[in-house]
């Protein structure tokens, strides 16, 4: 087995690894969501601010979107 | 390489994909899963108990928003259907108690109301959202499954909820 090979076999070797763990994650269950619902939790804290931001963003920009979705995190949104 | 890539594809998705349908489903037309729980006065209720009766299973939390809004509409169910055998057992899925007691004080419930902080119930009945709840009629079969407590399937809810309570 030359060198090339070698290191081509490691890096799918890390790849499988990296996959498996993946697999076995386990996200929070809609009912676990609790402390995701808290306000602490938003991404922006002030809600009529950011708005205002985003508007002056997408005025000036001339795009929109891309900002993530809103909701409590309870996944029925 | 290509056949590599595709390996690695297949060895991270079967693992995904077999325990998506180990999960046990409460859907519709199967018989629902097991339920008992204790009241706030410790007292169980449990769902076999309620055979012959058309039951409404609720689950909730304090601070899922649609959760407060479809309380009302279930006092109003209970009240209308109660006497001809309908029943609402809401299941609280909070962590810590105190949360639910604040929500019960502002939002109050005027059916049964069962605590499972651990989250068994919810897991043996595959809750998809929050809320989601499960009309279950008198032979304890799934009749309809609800999750997200929508506007729009209100009517659809009550309509069901009649049929089932005037069929027994």
């Amino acid at each position: 087995m030359d060198k090339h090979s070698m290191r081509n076999l490691l890096l799918s070797l890390a790849v499988v690894i990296g996959c498996a763990g993946c697999a076995s994650f386990n996200p929070p269950q809609p009912w676990e969501k609790g402390e995701l619902a808290k306000p602490a939790m938003q991404f922006d804290p002030e809600v009529l601010q950011a708005r205002f931001r985003e508007h002056t963003y997408v005025s000036k920009e001339g795009s929109s979107g891309g900002y993530g979705v809103g909701g409590g995190g309870c996944g029925c949104n | 390489m290509k056949p590599l890539r595709i390996a690695i594809f297949l060895i991270c998705a079967v693992p995904i994909g077999v325990a998506a349908s180990l999960a046990h489903a409460a859907d519709a037309g199967a018989p629902a899963p097991a339920l008992a729980l204790p009241t706030a006065t410790g007292e169980t209720v449990a769902l076999d108990q309620l055979k012959g009766k058309v039951v409404y299973v609720d689950f909730w939390a304090s601070w899922c928003a649609p959760c407060r809004k479809s309380f009302p509409w279930m006092a109003d169910m209970q009240k209308k259907y109660g006497p001809s055998g309908f029943t609402v057992v809401a299941v609280n899925v909070d962590k810590k108690r105190p949360d639910a007691e604040k929500f019960l004080q502002s939002t109050p419930a005027a059916f049964t109301v069962v605590y499972d902080p651990a989250g068994t119930t919810p897991t043996a009945w595959n809750v998809k959202a929050m809320p989601t709840s499960y009309l279950i009629d008198g032979k304890g079969n799934v009749a309809m499954v609800e999750s997200g407590f929508k506007d729009e399937n209100i009517a659809e809810l009550e309509n069901r909820i009649k049929t089932l309570v005037g069929s027994k």
